[in-house]
């Protein structure tokens, strides 16, 4: 298949229209914006909308009305952005309406920086708004994946009605790699039983809504959503193992690190040293069975993230508390690199060499 | 015998939430005649706010949506871009429009967004019992304004239509009332321009009528709707502020 030369934000944005993506509304914050210019250059040639929102607040919730109509509908920001977004993702899950959320991380608290960041970790698979509630969090680390994971992100959406986000960051999304568009089919759930798109006179009226006055109702509507949330847990997780199966040492990573963490532990492998990698591609539903296989024979696990330390409650938690699990990190926009990496692992392994 | 008054076919059959007296049901029942007459419910999707009127998605017969506070023209917004054939219409209260949604309210007129914005304003934030709203009165008692709005430390109240008629993207901005058959007939008329202002394409139009809430004024509704006359309307004059029919089409 033909490859090109993209910048993982358009490449995200060239997959999302291939995959159906009807609707775009955005606000400009750094570092995803290119992949807004790339949508607002592309949706009004290829068919589709693009609207430049005044604000983060407005704009995700023009795509709890374009999911209410039953469109193919999503969203970008970056962390500041997101946490501005966070009503309205609340609104969207409860109303069981599908939507994708792109969140190109940056560093933070409050303004943060604008260097990659994966510090958004625990706000995306704990507290992405108020309520009981879960979405569907994909991880890629490599543009191609980027573009893999887009039209699977939409059909998760319709398929479980529930809005998903792909958590990138300004590594991922500034990086150009060569990227090969596969022939995607835009399957789309059949929405007729729920979306707000004129009742035609021929059907009783929808109403897309997450208010339920009576407690027992909501708990009711909370608990049937669970009841998706088990099968979605059940279903849809997703990891990559790399070199786990002899592994004494695993070491954790997600998104852009885990292409850091692969290098270090070639270079650990160099050295004799029994190592892998675990790499979770759903961060929620984290992929728990998949990681304790790949502990099998593990006597040690660091995690490895790009933020002071948030996917290591989920490892830890994972495992139950049945290997030590340790930590490196660096934050603010700062990337570890694999000879850091590698120190760990060394301690780990026995001490530094 | 001949039948000549009867319930809204877009007027579900259900019994009303709202408080005796309150002026919500004539103004749902005036959008329904309106989506009636001009054959509109099959094709037409409203957004509800967060308010007294947040169960309206219980009222009207088409297709509804709840919003988040504040944000039905962002909503509303959403739904006319990715269908554009569908007819939109929001229906808001003071708070929901002129204070926590004021930017997508602002926004979605500057944008000339087409879709019709109703805009029930009786100067307090009933259903959570009566706080000050943004077109709350100079001297006021509310319940977060016990001595009267004071517009030294609460500021000045805001006149919607006025504001928005400033923008070159509102396309309709007018101001009735329902204390009165005449003014309730105004309302409709207004109500049926803005709606096939919409189906015609020509963008924004808003709404906006001065209700009464007799249970937060603490008032009788007869004593309401004397207030509404002696004290609302005198403060938010009545009249169209905007409107680019009159205007030979030109957006100045």
């Amino acid at each position: 298949m033909e490859k090109v030369l993209m910048k993982g934000n358009e490449a995200l944005a060239e997959a999302a229209i291939r995959a159906g993506c009807k609707c775009f509304f955005g606000y400009p914050i750094t570092p995803q914006t290119e992949l807004s210019e790339y949508l607002s250059k592309q949706m009004p040639k290829r068919g589709g909308v693009f609207l430049q929102a005044e604000s983060e607040v407005a704009a995700i919730n023009m795509v709890l009305g374009a999911a209410a109509t039953g469109t193919r509908v999503m969203t970008s920001s970056s962390s500041p952005g997101v946490s501005l977004k966070s009503e309205g993702i609340s609104y969207i899950a409860g109303s069981d309406v599908p939507a994708l959320i792109i969140n190109v991380q940056r560093g933070g608290p409050g303004l943060g920086g604008i260097q990659p960041s994966q510090a958004d970790y625990w706000q995306a698979t704990k507290g992405l708004g108020h309520g009981d509630f879960h979405l569907i969090i994909l991880a890629p680390n490599s543009v191609q994946e980027v573009v893999n994971l887009v039209s699977k992100a939409f059909e998760l959406g319709e398929t479980y009605r529930t809005p998903v986000m792909l958590l990138s960051d300004g590594l991922l999304g500034q990086m150009m790699e060569p990227v090969a568009f596969p022939d995607i089919q835009a399957n789309e759930a059949d929405k007729s039983g729920w979306a707000a798109d004129g009742t035609k006179m021929a059907r009783p009226h929808h109403i897309v809504n997450s208010l339920y006055i009576e407690a027992n109702d909501l708990e009711e509507i909370v608990r049937r959503r669970y009841e998706r949330y088990a099968k979605i847990e059940e279903t849809e997780t997703m990891a990559e193992c790399y070199l786990t199966d002899d592994a004494e040492i695993v070491v954790t990573a997600f998104g852009a690190t885990s292409r850091i963490v692969k290098s270090a532990v070639n270079k650990a492998r160099a050295e004799g040293i029994k190592v892998g990698m675990f790499r979770p591609i759903t961060l929620w539903p984290f992929p728990k069975k998949e990681l304790n296989t790949a502990c099998a024979n593990a006597k040690a696990v660091l995690s490895v993230e790009m933020s002071m330390g948030q996917m290591i409650d989920d490892v830890k938690l994972a495992l139950n508390c049945k290997l030590p699990v340790s930590f490196y990190g660096r934050t603010g926009g700062v990337i570890p690199t694999p000879n850091e990496v590698l120190d760990e692992i060394r301690k780990l392994n026995g001490g530094a060499q | 015998m001949a039948v000549v008054f009867e319930r809204p076919k877009s007027l579900c059959d259900v019994r009303l939430h709202y408080c005796a007296g309150c002026t919500h049901g004539i103004i749902h029942r005036l959008v329904c005649e309106v989506i009636d007459e001009m054959g509109l419910e099959g094709e037409t999707v409203g957004v509800c706010p967060v308010g007294c009127s947040v169960f309206a998605y219980n009222y009207f017969n088409c297709d509804m949506i709840e919003a988040p506070h504040g944000r039905a023209p962002a909503v509303a917004t959403g739904v006319k871009r990715a269908k554009p054939e569908l007819t939109v219409f929001t229906y808001q209260g003071d708070g929901d429009l002129a204070a926590i949604g004021t930017a997508e309210t602002v926004h979605a007129a500057t944008r000339s967004e087409n879709i019709v914005v109703i805009f029930v304003n009786n100067g307090t934030y009933g259903m959570t019992g009566g706080q000050m709203a943004p077109t709350t009165l100079p001297g006021q008692v509310t319940t977060t304004t016990p001595y009267g709005r004071d517009p030294k430390t609460a500021g000045y109240p805001v006149r919607v239509c006025e504001m928005l008629a400033t923008l070159t993207g509102t396309s309709y901005a007018v101001r009735t009332a329902v204390d009165t058959v005449p003014h309730i007939r105004e309302t409709k008329k207004a109500i049926r321009k803005a709606f096939e202002m919409q189906k015609a394409g020509k963008g924004f139009s808003i709404v906006e009528i001065l209700s009464t809430c007799p249970s937060n004024w603490g008032l009788t509704p007869k004593e309401s709707i004397k207030r509404l006359q002696e004290e609302c309307i005198p403060y938010y004059p009545l009249g169209v502020y905007k409107d680019i029919d009159q205007e030979g089409g030109e957006r100045k």
